[in-house]
């Protein structure tokens, strides 16, 4: 097999990788506004529920959370994700779907902490500006806070969010045919280990984009902070 | 009938009790400047009038009209408030600008989300309205060059004078200043005093919390002194600083006088 063949061979997998890594960031980043909102709470209940929850999956390796999510249908409830297939053919879309299910919750907690901090460094002399010019509670986060709160996460959201295109490769683990995994059969059936480092370079290029963005918002953002 | 009327003003925070009945009058285009140590309650008191606090107990009257009773739970409505607060400014000790805005902008977004939905209709009519009242106010504080910048690039003393004009900008009753002066270094503090000087000359009412006892002493018409959450001693500048009757008040002349 020559560059081009495992080129492409990989190319199907880092579709798949691109997959999860665009449905765990629309997915997770939605529910970790709710999660942040959560465990803010003043009603103390569901701040501690909240907070519990987001301890434990910040506690315990994603590892082991995707094998929970996938593995857990068959073994407790005798009834396997497999059996959940929607297509046949060759992507399993349940184990796709139950690694997805454990990203997202795993990076909604992850996400959900940087906006709890990032909402929690507002000045509250910002509020308070806000509040004696008579403006109402929504304007003054949608006019005034958020930008700031969006300023205050980027450096962390950048990294978060970078850990999370290597972390696709974990997907691997429950027969999820992302890039890894097309290497490790590359490695299996054909005997030819270089494309599991080869695999690096994808990791890396999409990794630089993803920095690339970040520094682009934040260059844009440094015009209002000195 | 004074501008202002203030009865019997109690807050409480958990159990302290910070304003223990407060009671002051403000006659249109006056200057009261409230002076005291450190927990004494001043910047309560001011948070009371514009309420970022709601008093416990009292009334606020401004123009014959209540806007505030302590002990009637119809006042705390956010809506009322919302309206009623606009009898006033703040000016705060650390200026909060909004940093995303333009000089300009810092202006005029209030007034642009705050416009009845008659005047929204024409949304670039009003913009270029309230503009031109947002130059004409960073003409008179002496910063219309800066309006296309952003707060951070502005010196501290220059920021307050933003945060000023922006209060002015609602044309409020009575503005209030929090320590105006008290995160900038002496210099700057001149200048941002000026402007405050300049505004009692074109007659604003205001009620200024400060530490710079020659200011209260020099642009004020009535001073009050306040001491453990009550007024201790009250009366015109040269009854304060010149025949002070009070023991606190004298010992807290002269420690600040001292140094």
């Amino acid at each position: 097999m020559n560059l081009i063949d495992v080129t492409l061979k990989l190319m199907d997998g880092f579709l798949v990788t691109l997959a999860l890594f665009f449905l765990t960031l629309l997915l997770a980043l939605p529910l970790a506004l709710i999660f942040a909102v959560l465990s803010r709470s003043s009603f103390r209940p569901v701040k501690l529920i909240m907070r519990a929850f987001i301890y434990i999956i910040r506690g315990t390796p994603l590892l082991l959370q995707l094998m929970i999510v996938v593995y857990m249908p068959g073994i407790v409830f005798g009834n396997p994700l497999t059996k959940w297939a929607v297509f046949g053919g060759n992507v399993d879309l349940s184990y796709f779907c139950g690694a997805l299910f454990a990203f997202v919750i795993n990076y909604a907690c992850y996400f959900a902490e940087i906006f709890r901090g990032g909402i929690e460094n507002i000045p509250k002399g910002q509020y308070e500006a806000c509040a004696v010019l008579g403006m109402s509670r929504s304007q003054t986060f949608f006019r005034v806070i958020l930008l700031q709160v969006i300023r205050n996460i980027l450096a962390p959201m950048s990294n978060e969010i970078v850990t999370l295109v290597k972390d696709t490769a974990l997907a691997r683990t429950v027969a999820v045919t992302e890039m890894f995994f097309a290497a490790s059969e590359l490695l299996r059936v054909n005997f030819i280990i270089w494309p599991l480092f080869y695999t690096g370079v994808f990791y890396l290029g999409f990794s630089a984009l993803v920095t690339a963005v970040f520094n682009a918002a934040e260059k844009k953002l440094s015009r209002y902070w000195k | 009938m004074a501008l202002l009327e203030v009865k019997d003003i109690k807050k409480k925070f958990d159990n302290t009790e910070v304003l223990k009945g407060i009671d002051l009058s403000l006659e249109k285009g006056e200057v009261l400047s409230i002076i005291g140590s450190s927990g004494s309650g001043k910047t309560t008191l001011l948070r009371c009038l514009n309420f970022l606090e709601l008093a416990d107990h009292g009334t606020i009257t401004v123009d014959n009209k209540l806007i505030y009773d302590g002990d009637d739970p119809s006042f705390r409505d956010d809506k009322l408030i919302r309206k009623n607060r606009l009898n006033f400014g703040l000016v705060f000790q650390q200026f909060n600008l909004f940093p995303q805005y333009s000089v300009r902008d810092n202006l005029t977004l209030a007034a642009m989300l705050t416009a009845s939905a008659e005047e929204k209709k024409d949304k670039k009519k009003l913009k270029d309205k309230l503009n031109d009242q947002a130059d004409e106010l960073l003409k008179r504080i002496g910063l219309y060059e800066k309006k296309d910048n952003y707060p951070c690039e502005l010196s501290g003393g220059q920021q307050q004078r933003v945060a000023i004009a922006r209060a002015l900008m609602l044309t409020p009753d009575i503005l209030c200043f929090d320590e105006p002066t008290s995160a900038l270094d002496p210099e700057l503090t001149k200048e941002v005093l000026k402007v405050i000087k300049d505004l009692k000359n074109s007659n604003n009412t205001m009620i200024v919390v400060t530490h710079e006892m020659d200011f209260a002493k020099n642009v004020s018409d009535k001073i009050i002194f306040m001491s453990g959450g009550r007024i201790e001693e009250y009366g015109t500048p040269s009854e304060i600083f010149d025949n002070p009757k009070s023991p606190v008040l004298r010992s807290f002349l002269n420690n600040a006088l001292e140094s």
